[in-house]
């Protein structure tokens, strides 16, 4: 009887006893839940240690690194400077365009090379195709995570067409290694541009629908609004970007401020939140503002399939890459969001050091302040609003 | 703002703890002591003339001639202008001033730092490995590492 009852006592820890990986000691109230790593709504491995006082957030602590590479150990492990391309592809595989431009536009600014107008015009169709892509895998898992599957599968049988597209260009549906240094892997096969064209005009109803069918969705509205608010000094204090920033009623895009590429020459809008729901920040606002930017990527390519110019899209290639000593740090608007490579050259024809700071790794970083004080059922919107692609957060 | 404006007034202000400048860079950048660092950051945030409010990246380094060291690209959302600060260390005593009170984003950042290159930022609120496991031992990106044969006694194959 005796034995029995320390046997029970000998179990329950005292107050004080338990503490999260952070150091934070628990109080008798709270619990810790674990959310991942194989949980479906974290986007891939990525595990959550929620302290939980009854159904209220407390804390949130990300653990990530499930994906972990080093790509950067890779790309100074490489034989030259193209080399690193395949291995940025696949930081974030949902857009593996955007993430190939931003490391060309790197060395290029580096080696100081002017590349032909029309691969400035193919690069910027491929990105903003991609960026189409990949928001359509953001909203419509999006939609899952709020209990919707039916916009879904829209977005993915669109995401299909754009995937045929990059297909028939380069032969690869997701990992492309298509934008080199100093231009392009193949120029466009003779159909594209038709087939490009017919897409804009098919995809551009099927926007409205899917607005319909999702974003004015009733249900859809009250569990994002007013959910996981990021106010905007706090969105630029953890360096928030890309839709992220946006929503947040920051006016910044970069492909408009610290402008690339040729998108100076397109009418385009970069797209705000307006708290239209809700608050300004909310997650809503983060949704609306990744369905209108598919308007506006949608309205770049028209006017630059229509602008096309001639030109060999391997002219300026260089034969050998040996920068001079120096570094460069070169940032471009990736769909998620601020990709930039410090690139450091110690005058050989392998980098000495490339850094990537990817997007979904800084914004997911907020993620613990927005969530403090929200219900555990939110969270779940609340990280899939931030878009995280865990294959660039663990790099 | 320019970078020499930037060099004149965090040298007018902080003096020794500004070590020099390299300004015909393609990107010009500052050199500051790394047990300071924290003082000039909040300078660079809150003077109105600076306003340093993003801190785009921070990347930790090994320069691979006994030094380690950590790049901090700066960017004023209100002003538009750019800066590159760096701080550099001796590879035995790898002691930095975090920043990450001053701009939240350093946090991760800082961690991965250390994770990668075993920089300690001093006044860390949370100074643990973040992309590799808890029990790895050594850091990957620093010039003289050798790729372990075994994890946790499991040989890894290549």
């Amino acid at each position: 009887m005796n034995g029995s009852k320390t046997l029970l006592t000998s179990y329950v820890s005292q107050p004080g006893e338990i503490k999260t990986s952070s150091g934070k000691t628990l109080r008798t109230d709270e619990m810790i839940i674990n959310m991942g790593p194989q949980h479906p709504s974290t986007h891939g491995v990525l595990r959550l240690e929620i302290v939980v006082d009854g159904e209220i957030i407390v804390d949130v602590i990300p653990h990530i690194g499930y994906l972990h590479r080093c790509f950067e150990k890779h790309a100074e492990h490489m034989t030259n400077y193209q080399q690193v391309i395949p291995y940025a592809d696949r930081m974030d595989y949902v857009a593996a365009m955007n993430m190939e431009q931003g490391y060309a536009v790197a060395m290029e600014r580096m080696l100081k090379i002017e590349v032909p107008e029309r691969v400035e015009y193919i690069r910027v169709i491929m990105a903003e195709l991609q960026r189409i892509a990949s928001h359509l895998v953001a909203v419509g898992t999006f939609g899952i995570d709020a209990g919707a599957f039916t916009p879904f599968l829209y977005a993915f049988h669109d995401r299909e067409r754009i995937l045929d597209l990059f297909e028939m260009t380069c032969g690869a549906r997701l990992l492309y290694n298509y934008v080199w240094v100093g231009g392009l892997s193949h120029d466009l096969p003779p159909q594209f541009i038709d087939k490009a064209k017919e897409f804009c005009k098919y995809y551009r109803p099927r926007i409205k629908e899917f607005n319909d069918l999702l974003t004015y969705n009733e249900i859809f509205v009250k569990r994002t609004a007013n959910v996981g608010v990021l106010p905007k000094d706090v969105a630029i204090n953890y360096a928030c970007s890309g839709p992220m920033l946006r929503a947040s009623g920051v006016n910044w895009d970069l492909r408009r401020d610290d402008p690339y590429s040729v998108y100076d020459r397109f009418e385009w809008e970069p797209q705000v939140g307006k708290g239209e729901m809700g608050t300004v920040g909310d997650t809503w606002d983060r949704h609306i503002v990744r369905m209108r930017e598919i308007e506006q990527s949608v309205n770049i390519i028209e006017q630059a399939l229509a602008g096309i110019p001639e030109g060999n899209v391997q002219a300026a290639i260089p034969k050998r890459i040996r920068p001079e000593r120096g570094e460069i740090y070169a940032r471009t608007e990736a769909p998620r969001g601020e990709i930039g490579y410090y690139i450091v050259s110690d005058g050989s024809t392998t980098p000495f050091r490339v850094k990537a700071r990817s997007p979904a790794f800084v914004n997911l970083s907020v993620l613990p302040e927005i969530s403090r004080g929200a219900m555990l059922a939110d969270l779940v919107l609340i990280a899939a609003g931030v878009d995280i692609v865990l294959g660039e957060v663990d790099r | 703002m320019t970078a020499e404006q930037v060099f004149t007034s965090l040298k007018a202000k902080f003096g020794d703890a500004v070590l020099e400048a390299k300004l015909d860079a393609l990107q010009p950048w500052i050199l500051v002591v790394p047990e300071r660092m924290k003082e000039v950051a909040l300078f660079l945030r809150d003077d109105p003339a600076m306003q340093f409010d993003y801190l785009m990246c921070l990347s930790g380094m090994d320069y691979n001639d006994g030094k380690l060291g950590v790049v901090y690209h700066l960017f004023s959302t209100v002003h538009r202008h750019k800066i590159v600060l760096k701080v550099q260390c001796a590879k035995e005593t790898p002691h930095v001033q975090s920043v990450s009170a001053v701009w939240g984003t350093a946090n991760w950042h800082e961690r991965e730092a250390y994770d990668l290159l075993g920089i300690i930022f001093d006044e860390h609120p949370d100074l643990r490995r973040i992309l590799l496991p808890d029990d790895w031992g050594g850091y990957p990106l620093r010039k003289d590492y050798r790729v372990p044969e075994f994890y946790n006694g499991v040989k890894v194959p290549y």
